[in-house]
């Protein structure tokens, strides 16, 4: 039995392009061990964004082999795909994608509502949720009226709340001023520290520097795979008591 | 559920304006379609309201003159029944009717007396029966039975303009009038509901032939059958017809000897205009609607075109394609409900007051109760109404709820 959370083999992905096919992944192998932190970057075209959409189950593959937590993820009916999203997976966007018109709380508590939990209950874990975030004052606003660092820290908490195994985070920090960046990087090693795997795609070397490891994707290949210093993968047992 | 409810409301919020042009048409298409089966409802109560005073299976049996020489008999040979005729179908027709009635009319002899107040009117000997085919409200005390008949009484029943033209205010009853100065002892009042100004007088039809001169003779006849379809009522009508020709010697070709009015061959004939009336409207009514739900699709699917990058965030974090369906078709069925739900209450209140109108008009003028008389949307109406609004919010909302339902997360939540 291994640790693996994100085992991928021999990962292909194209896109038809009229009579053209765009190979964008022509071979991943990457193996994520529970607890880690990563960072994935690569210029734009690199195929980091394909990629990131198969781990989150928002894409299909072409061939080659994904184990998330040990289940084989196969071509599967829309349904099954979005149980299986709500259950293990949670998203950060650059643009935080949050719904306009529903408040801070109701945000955080919408992967709730897909997991059939009663009103009452859910708002009082999206409240418990912001309040670990130190945004409980804020709870009834809408994201309209929240900075930048804020949104972030809500789509993060919304996130969490479902208890994901995996946080797939897309230029989390894009959208926002250096400041504010490592005050949401902080948040994300603390959630790493939970037991949670972190992967990040990104960009900006400061940002990928403050994660465990690098993966370098180029022309749709591994490029590089750096292990930024003392990281120590974590067994399955400090997962289980971590969370 | 309440979660659902809670869903539509924080969306629908969102485009009030919207949603309140959309269920608009969807209102108005359920307001016009209640305002049409209620005005189709209105006409054919008003048309039954013709029909209220007889019986629905009632044959009316009356004779002229022979049109065609037959048995060695001249054409032009005045056809007479008579009590012989009236025993002879009850025997016959023992079966097949329920009611029967000579009826011997008083032509010429109607000049009525009560002190010093006098009129003609309709004057007309029948049989207790007759109550059942010619259907008359009871004023005040009885309609003529059998009691009469067997003792030959001199009584009679006044119908309602008789009473306040003989006897003003007074009680009429006990009371005798002369006619043709012969004392009857009034008995009874009463109403016909379908022509309430006719004024008639009605006495047993033996008394009458006794005391009028009328040996045996019978004007007419009147039946009321069992027949519960047209074309039993028809069969029956043909073999009385076909009984009384043998008895008379008419022949079988001379159709106009013996004319017989069949009450429920027309009043089904009539009925059936209003059926396709009824039809006619329900086409309109939906076509309206559909009109509705064209509306409201296309505001959905402008809708879901909107909320997209929404629907991608819901679909990432964990929405199933059936909860995106159902997000979408319950917002449809909840618009078109509760605007159709809307359309549905102005119309029967507009219905109801136009009710009570046409009730004030008629206590001055009761003719309008025949042409157009309570137009209400009954409850089969509103039932089968409110069905066509849940499917017709179900059909609205499926193209666009398809089209949510299948979009892909990775396009929606694409940065521009």
């Amino acid at each position: 039995m291994s640790n693996s959370i994100i085992k991928v083999e021999n990962l292909h992905k194209s896109y038809k392009m009229g009579n053209n096919a765009l190979h964008v992944l022509k071979g991943i192998d990457l193996d994520i061990k529970a607890g880690e932190m990563v960072s994935i970057m690569g210029s734009s075209g690199s195929g980091k964004s394909t990629l990131l959409n198969i781990l989150g189950i928002l894409d299909t593959y072409d061939r080659g082999n994904y184990y998330l937590d040990n289940i084989k993820i196969e071509k599967m009916n829309e349904t099954k795909a979005a149980r299986f999203r709500n259950k293990y997976i949670g998203f950060v966007f650059q643009s935080f994608n949050l719904i306009s018109f529903k408040n801070a709380m109701e945000n955080v508590a919408l992967p709730l509502y897909y997991k059939n939990i009663s009103r009452k209950k859910r708002n009082q874990m999206a409240m418990e949720m912001l309040d670990r975030m130190g945004l409980k004052e804020w709870a009834n606003h809408l994201p309209a009226e929240l900075s930048g660092g804020q949104k972030q820290r809500i789509a993060i908490a919304r996130a969490l709340i479902s208890n994901p195994k995996v946080i797939l985070a897309d230029e989390p920090t894009g959208a926002l001023d250096t400041q504010t960046s490592y005050e949401v990087m902080n948040i994300l090693q603390e959630v790493n520290k939970m037991g949670i795997t972190v992967i990040i795609v990104t960009h900006e070397n400061d940002i990928a520097h403050r994660t465990q490891r690098i993966i370098r994707l180029r022309d749709g290949i591994i490029g590089e795979n750096i292990t930024n210093g003392d990281f120590q993968p974590i067994t399955d047992n400090e997962i289980f008591t971590n969370n | 559920m309440f979660n659902s409810l809670q869903e539509i409301f924080s969306t629908l919020k969102q485009n009030k304006l919207r949603a309140i042009m959309t269920g608009f048409s969807v209102a108005w298409g359920i307001f016009m379609l209640i305002l049409l089966l209620g005005s189709g409802n209105g006409l054919q109560h008003g048309m039954e309201n013709n029909f209220r005073g007889v019986a629905k299976n009632a044959l009316w049996i009356w004779s002229r003159q022979t049109q065609v020489a037959h048995d060695g008999l001249q054409a032009g040979r005045r056809i007479q029944f008579t009590n012989e005729d009236y025993d002879f179908l009850v025997n016959m027709f023992r079966d097949d009717i329920s009611n029967i009635s000579g009826r011997f009319r008083l032509w010429g002899q109607g000049t009525v007396t009560y002190k010093d107040n006098y009129g003609d009117y309709d004057l007309e000997g029948v049989r207790p029966e007759f109550k059942n085919i010619q259907i008359v409200d009871i004023i005040q005390g009885r309609y003529l039975n059998q009691m009469d008949m067997n003792e030959y009484r001199k009584v009679a029943i006044i119908s309602l303009p008789v009473k306040k033209a003989l006897f003003k205010d007074e009680d009429p009853i006990g009371k005798y009038i002369r006619i043709s100065n012969v004392p009857f002892m009034v008995v009874g009042v009463f109403e016909n509901p379908e022509r309430r100004d006719d004024e008639q007088i009605y006495i047993p039809v033996n008394t009458a032939q006794r005391v009028f001169n009328g040996s045996n003779r019978l004007n007419e006849l009147a039946i009321s059958t069992n027949a519960l379809t047209v074309a039993e009522n028809k069969r029956i009508e043909e073999a009385v017809r076909t009984t009384l020709m043998k008895r008379h010697k008419v022949a079988p070709d001379d159709k106009q000897a013996i004319g017989i009015w069949n009450t429920l061959e027309h009043f089904k004939q009539a009925q059936g205009v209003f059926r396709g009336i009824r039809l006619f409207v329900w086409v309109i009514g939906i076509m309206t609607i559909i009109a509705g739900i064209v509306g409201v699709s296309n505001i959905m699917i402008i809708l879901v075109k909107e909320r997209t990058k929404e629907i991608g965030i819901r679909k990432a974090i964990g929405a199933t394609p059936w909860s995106v369906i159902r997000l979408v078709l319950s917002e449809s069925i909840f618009i078109t409900a509760l605007s159709g739900f809307l359309g549905l209450v102005f119309g029967m209140g507009l219905l109801s007051a136009v009710s009570i109108i046409l009730k004030n008009i008629a206590q001055q003028s009761p003719q309008v109760e025949n042409i157009f008389y309570n137009p209400s949307a009954n409850l089969s109406v509103v039932v089968s109404a409110l069905v066509v609004l849940i499917i017709a919010g179900l059909i609205a909302g499926f193209v666009p709820a398809r089209k949510a339902a299948a979009i892909k997360p990775i396009e929606a939540l694409h940065d521009e």
